[in-house]
């Protein structure tokens, strides 16, 4: 390396190293000493006293790791799909040549950067079972036969499906990537389609989502990883439903207590650092196994 | 008064330092959500300043700074600095591991036990002896339930900020619309039950409830209660036992006999117009949805701000164990020092400031420390003696009734026990399957008895592991003591 080579090296690393720094202190240390820590009998109060497998072994047969972990898997196996049909779905209605198209994106783009917190407020009214919007709506429909709409946060049978109809208020980030998509797929696929007297079925299942198939998958990937790590709107939902007891643990009967609660309760209200750490090794596995799986299934159609 | 105080011994080579210190100490606390300690230990005015992490910020927080103006103004060596601070527990914890923590912290009853099981905490006796006392006699002030909540493992590890006394609040105006007498509570469960049905509405054209006598998740914190109302236990000092003491499972019963009375989905949809709004405009039992609630003593403050003129009437808890007629909660916010402050000396002074206070005081302003606080606050004292001005011109009507209880031989409060936190939400758990209908009452306590066994187990494993099998012995004797 010639002195010039090593004086360019330095000169990065000098303007890098407020980055490096961070990443060593605040992300990679917290990464390896929780990766210690789940070996470890730990309540961050006192010293940590090495386990070894112990709190991987508790969480085998643990019924609340069970709960969270299935709750979480079943709310991502039915947000996924429906905010990928919606965002998809509203992305090709934007991508039409209407009157008002920047409007109409910009109005459906605008809920998703509507604050977590506030949302999710906005929401419980929505789906209050007493004097919600939606039950005002759905009451006279379902009173022709006889049924009467269900409480939803209140209800365990209801909590989670109306978490994943709430879910779609945020699929404005991934509309606007599909959007993006779409306005890449060339125009001459489409006017070779029509004229073979392609149906507009046909025109989407062989020109469009050939052609938006990286755009697809990663809004899978990204949603899936999001939807695994499900936090903020169930914790303040199933609270403020349910009584605002402060025990956060996914009321009603723990139908909203999702991995992530899970953890953050073992954490930081019963103090098992360790055993919590344990479970955030187990979910980065979970995450990470899904996303090689989606990668797999995606090969055939992701150049 | 001694003062650990602490002067740097040269100022210009520490300002660096200190500087270097505090920046690291603001990112530090910046970058994990702590509401920075800005106050240094010595500051410019040659004063201590004791910094103060609280969680209150309404009517609360201005009482409770209040006091500390009072304390700030009683002496000239001491000053008090209020940080009013959410999640004050998860961020105190923090603090704490990371060597940095208040000199005060305004904690949850339910947190000692955890924190001074995790050494967390400074027992107070030391300091108490210091000033001539002995813990016992500091503790002989409080009435026994507040004295039982400052202690753990027989050693002081606390002062109370906010006392609080559970009762029975009833709409006396949905009692005279029902032809009850409305200065006549239930004073039995089978009246309670029996006034709940007369208060019970539903719309003649729906079918849909209206109106209900009483619920038992309205307001729903803390469900365990039911368990201690009707005389079981939930831990005998040594092990877990709601599933093996008889009366927990009456309790629960008997909460599961209002959902088969009135109906799951009815109850569910009524009740879903008011849930988790207890202490706001939408609060069941103010827009007289809900007839009897058991409520707190800081009930009457959120009653006077969202339904100022409401005819309500505050009595005990009805007779649920024949014979025990005074039987009441209680509960407490805190005041603890953490392990590591910067001076404890000095936090104890305010501790103990904020929990004394003036016998002789016969105007408003003559009123200190605990008393100026829960004036303030409308709430009782946890003291024994109130003075002359404190008892005759409390704010709150039925403050008398809120004495009586605190005075109360049977008034319980949170078992002390460092799992507490999970045992509660495992609780919640069982009162929720069994309002819900989704388990028998047995079958909820069984599955709970199982969980917290193996999770109490756990924990006295893990006390053995950091070398605190002597404290938690000592605790089991203690606890066995004070029951």
């Amino acid at each position: 390396m010639t002195p010039a080579e090593k004086k360019n090296v330095f000169t990065g690393l000098a303007f890098t190293s407020l980055w490096i720094v961070g990443l060593c202190v605040f992300t990679a240390y917290p990464v390896i000493a929780s990766l210690y820590y789940s070996f470890c009998d730990y309540s961050i109060l006192k010293s940590a006293v090495w386990i070894g497998g112990e709190n991987y072994r508790e969480l085998v047969t643990d019924d609340l790791f069970w709960k969270s972990l299935g709750n979480t898997l079943l709310y991502a196996a039915l947000s996924v799909p429906l905010g990928t049909a919606v965002a998809l779905a509203l992305a090709m209605l934007l991508n039409c040549d209407v009157r008002g198209r920047s409007f109409f994106r910009v109005v459906f783009y605008l809920p998703s950067i509507v604050p977590v917190v506030a949302s999710s407020m906005l929401w419980l009214w929505i789906f209050n079972g007493e004097y919600g919007l939606l039950n005002g709506l759905i009451s006279p429909v379902l009173g022709w036969f006889g049924l009467t709409p269900p409480a939803w946060f209140t209800d365990p049978t209801w909590a989670k499906p109306a978490l994943v109809l709430m879910s779609l208020w945020g699929v404005g980030n991934a509309m606007v990537i599909y959007l993006a998509g779409l306005q890449n797929v060339p125009k001459e696929l489409y006017e070779a389609a029509a004229i073979d007297g392609a149906s507009a079925w046909r025109r989407f299942w062989h020109v469009t989502l050939p052609g938006i198939a990286p755009v697809v998958y990663f809004n899978v990937v990204m949603g899936l990883i999001g939807s695994l790590q499900i936090f903020a709107q169930a914790y303040i939902i199933s609270d403020a439903a349910n009584g605002g007891t402060g025990t956060h643990d996914g009321a009603p009967a723990r139908s909203l207590l999702f991995y992530t609660m899970h953890l953050f309760t073992t954490a930081f209200h019963d103090l098992r650092m360790g055993y919590a750490s344990a479970m955030a090794y187990v979910l980065f596995i979970v995450i990470a196994a899904l996303t090689w799986l989606a990668t797999r299934l995606s090969r055939r159609h992701v150049e | 008064m001694h003062l650990g105080r602490r002067e740097p011994s040269n100022m210009k080579r520490a300002i660096p330092a200190r500087w270097l210190a505090h920046a690291c100490r603001v990112l530090a606390l910046g970058v994990i959500g702590v509401a920075p300690a800005l106050a240094d230990v010595v500051g410019k005015d040659g004063k201590i300043h004791v910094t103060y992490w609280e969680k209150w910020v309404s009517f609360e927080g201005i009482a409770m700074q209040a006091t500390i103006d009072a304390f700030n103004a009683s002496q000239d060596k001491i000053v008090v600095d209020y940080y009013p601070t959410s999640q004050v527990d998860r961020k105190v914890l923090v603090a704490t591991a990371g060597g940095d923590p208040p000199d005060v912290a305004g904690l949850w009853v339910q947190n000692i036990a955890t924190f001074a099981d995790a050494n967390a905490l400074m027992p107070l006796d030391d300091f108490i002896r210091e000033d001539g006392m002995t813990s016992e006699e500091w503790l002989a002030r409080y009435y026994p339930a507040f004295a039982h909540i400052c202690t753990y493992r027989g050693q002081v590890f606390a002062g109370i900020s906010t006392p609080a006394v559970i009762a029975l609040h009833w709409n006396k105006t949905l009692f005279r619309e029902a032809g009850l007498d409305p200065e006549k509570p239930p004073r039995t469960v089978a009246e309670l039950d029996e006034f709940a049905r007369k208060l019970t509405k539903r719309d003649p054209k729906t079918g849909r409830l209206v109106q209900m006598g009483f619920l038992p998740q309205e307001p729903g914190w803390w469900p365990w209660i039911f368990a201690r109302w009707f005389g079981g236990e939930l831990f005998d000092g040594e092990r877990v036992t709601i599933g093996t003491d008889p009366r927990n499972l009456e309790a629960l019963r008997w909460v599961a006999s209002y959902t088969h009375e009135y109906g799951r989905d009815d109850v569910r949809t009524f009740a879903s117009g008011f849930s988790g709004h207890a202490l706001n405009a939408q609060s069941g039992f103010m827009n007289g949805k809900v007839a009897m609630v058991f409520q707190g003593v800081w009930f009457d403050n959120y009653i006077r701000q969202y339904k100022p003129g409401l005819d309500y009437g505050v009595g005990p808890w009805p007779e649920a164990v024949p014979g025990v007629s005074d039987f009441a909660m209680t509960e407490a916010d805190v005041l603890v020092i953490p392990r590591g402050a910067k001076n404890p000396r000095a936090a104890w002074e305010f501790i103990k400031f904020a929990n004394s206070h003036n016998p002789q005081a016969r105007t408003r302003e003559e009123l200190s420390g605990i008393e100026l606080t829960c004036f303030l606050q409308a709430k009782s004292s946890p003291l024994r003696a109130w003075s002359p001005f404190f008892g005759k011109n409390h704010p709150h009507p039925y403050i008398g009734i809120f004495r009586e209880l605190s005075a109360s031989p049977h008034a319980v409060s949170v078992p002390q026990m460092g799992i507490w936190q999970e045992y509660n939400r495992e609780f919640m758990l069982v009162f929720e399957q069994t309002r819900l209908a989704l388990a028998k009452p047995e079958e909820a306590i069984a599955y709970c008895q199982k969980r917290m066994s193996a999770s109490w187990a756990r924990y006295q494993k893990s006390l053995i592991r950091h070398g605190q099998v002597a404290a938690s012995t000592d605790a089991r004797e203690k606890t066995e003591d004070a029951r």
